[in-house]
């Protein structure tokens, strides 16, 4: 990486942040299904303002429930969810682009639902699509374009209305190593250049530790956080982060943690 | 600039257009099939019928020279007055195929918003699919006034239920995550049905288009033979007459001009269909 010019904005690290209030808080999060199934159990953390907070544990443990709650497609059923609703954005875990939409028209579509202008959401959505990288493509459709591609669009639907918490349900799970880690880096720019707090899900140890600024493990059903570790490294994180000892030290730390949660 | 808003992100190749190629057994295939089909006819109508039952099925060129180069003679025969019921039939098909297309998809998009309202009513319209029109003939007469409007109803009768079946299919499909999509933005009933439960039902519409649109013929065609007048009358009539006086070239003319109106009407809403969705989506055949 060069030289950083002043006009950077540089997004401090959480643990400077102790004193800023939430974005997005889980205060004794519980769910039970009605099926009784219990998917949390008293769940607490909060995403503060350039947090890139990311959720790691076993296949069914309830990840994916904490963002269904956050942005209220399921209700809890014990404890409180706080966050400005209005706010989210949401990453499912496929691109869910409607096939009869061009790229263009696909990244309008958020807006579009918010009743903003043809010219306004226009102008918004071609943002969003350089942002993400996608310019040129503007006209195909998703069936023409690759799963990483795909999944740039669906990025750039959401990031139209600038929200300010992003939620990632395992996003990149169904791509092939390299384009995932590109994405990675892809994702980090852009929380660097948006200024977002993420909230993200993965199964992958090595995408938790690279993105994010805290880790936090869950345990199997009912899921709950058993560890926490604030990641040290600055960011812009080159790709070389990976092959450093003190990443794989970590990784290390975060896989322990997780084996112990499998229990 | 900082050097994370110069990186140029990597663009993996988007997919390749899959080419528009001539392909030989696109058209080869067909041809055989005609020719076997033509061998076949010339077998049944000069070997296997006994002569005395010849009259039944005329030879390919006989049906050539009596049913399509005779242009008029006499009331009825020629190649004229069945042009004239064909069209007269064609107009039912297509004003009934409307008629059904509306009404059709109306209902779909009711009983899509409800599940009870779904189980209720579809064993019906299952009913009405196989229902005899034969028998039912005296209570349309009754109910309805005039033929034409009474050929209309036996079209809508024949050709609604793959329309209603494949557009509430369609309706019904589109993807859990989708949906969810348009939950998170607080989107409407209508926007939902609107932005994506209708266009994600599109190519099952088609589907549904193609099959009633067939049927809208059969049904136009039914509905010429029991309900018609004096007058102008539709091929379903006209092939009675031919069938009664034993009037073979004209009777096979007929028939044959009959299926072109459906093939047309089935080719034309392929297109349609092609023109309208073709861009973005692909069917599962492979090319």
């Amino acid at each position: 990486m060069g030289m950083r010019s002043a006009d950077v904005v540089d997004f401090p690290m959480s643990t400077s942040m102790t004193n800023t209030s939430s974005l997005l808080t889980f205060d004794s999060v519980s769910m039970t299904f009605d099926d009784g199934t219990r998917a949390l159990d008293n769940v607490s953390f909060g995403v503060k303002p350039g947090e890139f907070v990311t959720v790691v544990g076993p296949s069914g443990c309830g990840k994916s429930t904490l963002l269904r709650i956050a942005s209220n497609l399921e209700a809890n059923t014990g404890g409180t969810c706080s966050v400005d609703r209005d706010s989210i954005g949401y990453v499912f875990q496929d691109a869910t682009l409607m096939p009869w939409r061009t790229v263009q028209r696909n990244v309008e579509l958020i807006a579009e639902l918010h009743k903003i202008g043809k010219a306004e959401r226009q102008q918004l959505a071609a943002g969003a699509i350089d942002l993400v990288g996608l310019r040129g493509f503007e006209d195909k459709y998703p069936r023409q374009l690759s799963g990483g591609m795909r999944m740039r669009a669906s990025l750039a639907r959401s990031l139209v209305l600038k929200p300010k918490v992003f939620l990632f349900d395992e996003p990149f799970g169904a791509l092939d190593e390299i384009t995932r880690e590109r994405l990675n880096d892809e994702l980090l720019r852009l929380f660097q250049i948006e200024g977002f707090a993420g909230l993200f899900i993965t199964h992958s140890i090595s995408e938790a530790v690279y993105m994010s600024t805290k880790v936090l493990v869950m345990s199997a059903r009912p899921g709950r956080i058993t560890h926490s570790f604030d990641v040290p490294f600055a960011y812009p994180r080159s790709h070389d982060l990976r092959y450093e000892p003190a990443f794989a030290e970590l990784c290390g730390e975060v896989s322990h943690a997780l084996r112990g949660a499998h229990q | 600039m900082s050097d994370v808003m110069y990186q140029q992100p990597i663009i993996e190749e988007s997919l390749p257009e899959p080419k528009k190629r001539f392909v030989f057994s696109d058209y080869f295939g067909p041809s055989i099939v005609f020719v076997f089909f033509i061998g076949l006819w010339y077998l049944l109508s000069e070997v296997i019928l006994p002569p005395q039952k010849r009259f039944l099925l005329p030879t390919p060129h006989k049906v050539i020279d009596e049913g399509f180069l005779v242009w008029r003679t006499g009331e009825r025969r020629g190649f004229q007055p069945i042009l004239v019921s064909v069209w007269d039939t064609a107009k039912v098909a297509l004003i009934g195929l409307a008629i059904t297309i509306v009404v059709g998809m109306f209902l779909a998009i009711i009983m899509s918003t409800s599940r009870w309202l779904e189980r209720a009513t579809w064993p019906y319209l299952v009913a009405v699919q196989s229902a005899p029109i034969l028998a039912l003939t005296p209570l349309i007469r009754a109910l309805i006034d005039g033929t034409q409007r009474q050929r209309l109803f036996v079209v809508v009768l024949i050709a609604i239920f793959p329309i209603v079946s494949n557009t509430l299919f369609g309706l019904v499909s589109a993807d859990k995550s989708q949906h969810e999509l348009f939950t998170l933005q607080g989107a409407s009933r209508w926007t939902r049905l609107s932005k994506l439960q209708f266009p994600s039902a599109l190519p099952n519409i088609f589907v549904g288009l193609r099959i009633s649109a067939g049927l809208a013929v059969i049904g136009a065609v039914v509905g010429d033979f029991y309900f018609r007048q004096g007058g102008v009358v539709g091929i379903g009539a006209q092939i009675d007459v031919y069938r009664n006086r034993l009037w073979g070239a004209e009777l096979i003319a007929s028939i044959i001009m009959a299926s072109v109106l459906g093939l047309v009407v089935f080719l034309a809403f392929g297109l349609l269909s092609r023109r309208a969705i073709g861009k973005w989506h692909i069917t599962n055949r492979g090319q």
